[in-house]
């Protein structure tokens, strides 16, 4: 059973809806228990790093997930991903999850369209099981203005938007984490969730 | 790098589907459910939905609709049509939409903007903007379908819906609109010229070229169009072919 971690943070009914047309069992959940039995875990988000950090240390799961995410399948969309950073710079200077060496700031290039908004193309970094059966020509679905920043080591792949951009990053043992959303990036977006339950 | 998008847009009426000419004289043609199934198929990177139903009957019929297609259909849905409220987008992401397109009710009430950005993210906030021609360089936003004249500048109306934090513009020129003489090009560089968001061009688009031509001329990110591909005049994959082979970065 898939855990997708239900804090208040925007909307999960497209992820659900996705996870059930491809036949997987999933609940939302916003116990400590239910995180901690689950066979795999999900973090998705969207809006602002600092509301939602706040929101997780208010249900008291910040420490569950960062525990169960380093001894099983763990995923960060979108926000979600933003908040396994270290921390973040978003209106104010807050923690993270700490399961990515790195930070998380503005995308800051002059006369770039923010927010970083539509398909773009990822570009393989170091290999991992997310991209297994992803062509090279693979588009996926992006909405966000800060990004991660760090080394590397941690970054499966990239998309290029005034930089290298962090699509994808792993730990290299359970976390993974998506910038874009592969709940809405077609037939590829559903290709990676697949990979993930397969992980 | 990130890739322009081609946009179908369904005018959908108590759950069906229906294409007015220049926002007059509509008819039923079909199952918007499928229709965006068929548009997903031919390649299309985001749909919309827009609701021109009047009744609150018409509303609950409208919303089963987004939800059907948001279960078979993964790429972006933006539904847009008789959004007045905090609640209404509320219930509109709820039934799966990603994001809501706020138009005429936005001009009334601008604060629906920062109110909606502040409580579901910048990302989900798509103003819609219908504005027409009043001299050279000078154009007015225009409410209730294209058919009252606010007298608010286009460019001024720009900024203002920059700051209240929206997410993405749809800029419909009326002048355009119906005629498939092509986007409005002036237009829509004077808007790309004067903000940071990302523009969706939408009206007029009546030839392959006219796509190609909208991202060559201006800073346009996607391109909408309704009729063109409703009635099968081009499919998707035609278009983004078409503008591929031109060099421009399609998916």
């Amino acid at each position: 059973m898939i855990a997708v971690i239900d804090y208040g943070a925007g909307n999960i009914f497209s992820l659900k809806n996705a996870l059930d047309y491809l036949g997987i069992e999933n609940r939302l959940v916003s116990d400590e228990d239910s995180i901690r039995n689950a066979d795999k875990i999900i973090l998705p988000g969207v809006g602002a790093f600092p509301a939602a950090m706040k929101m997780l240390d208010q249900s008291g799961l910040t420490d569950i997930i960062k525990e169960e995410a380093r001894k099983k399948p763990f995923l960060g969309i979108c926000l979600g991903m933003q908040l396994m950073f270290e921390k973040s710079y978003e209106f104010e200077e807050t923690d993270g999850l700490g399961l990515i060496g790195g930070c998380v700031d503005k995308i800051d290039e002059p006369d770039l369209i923010i927010p970083h908004m539509g398909w773009n193309k990822l570009e393989v970094l170091n290999n991992c099981r997310l991209l297994d059966n992803i062509g090279d020509n693979a588009y996926v679905y992006f909405v966000h203005s800060y990004r991660g920043f760090c080394g590397d080591e941690y970054i499966s792949a990239y998309s290029e938007y005034g930089g290298k951009i962090p699509a994808i990053v792993y730990d290299g043992k359970y976390a993974y984490g998506c910038q874009f959303h592969p709940e809405k990036s077609g037939e590829t977006g559903l290709q990676i969730l697949r990979n993930f339950i397969n992980s | 790098m990130l890739a322009k998008r081609i946009i179908p847009c369904l005018d959908v009426r108590n759950g069906k589907v229906v294409k007015g000419v220049n926002f007059e004289g509509v008819k039923d043609v079909g199952d918007p459910v499928e229709y965006a199934e068929e548009y997903n198929r031919q390649g299309a990177d985001e749909i919309v939905f827009y609701d021109i139903t009047a009744s609150y009957e018409g509303r609950g019929v409208f919303l089963d609709v987004v939800r059907e297609t948001a279960k078979k259909v993964f790429v972006p849905l933006t539904v847009g049509g008789g959004i007045k409220t905090v609640d209404d987008i509320r219930e509109t992401l709820r039934a799966g939409a990603d994001k809501v397109s706020v138009n005429s009710q936005a001009v009334k009430n601008p604060q629906l903007i920062k109110d909606g950005a502040d409580i579901f993210g910048s990302q989900c906030i798509c103003v819609g903007i219908d504005a027409k021609k009043i001299a050279e360089n000078k154009w007015t936003v225009y409410i209730n379908g294209g058919r009252v004249d606010m007298g608010l500048d286009l460019i001024e109306w720009v900024h203002t819906i920059e700051k209240l934090g929206a997410g993405e513009i749809c800029l419909n020129s009326i002048d355009a609109d119906g005629t498939k003489n092509g986007f409005d090009i002036p237009m829509l560089k004077a808007v790309c010229d004067n903000c940071s968001l990302p523009v969706i061009a939408s009206g007029g688009a009546g030839k392959i070229n006219d796509f190609a031509e909208v991202f060559e001329e201006t800073g346009a990110t996607a391109a909408l169009a309704a009729s063109l591909f409703h009635f099968r005049e081009l499919t998707i994959q035609e278009v983004k072919a078409y503008c591929r082979n031109r060099g421009v970065i399609i998916r």
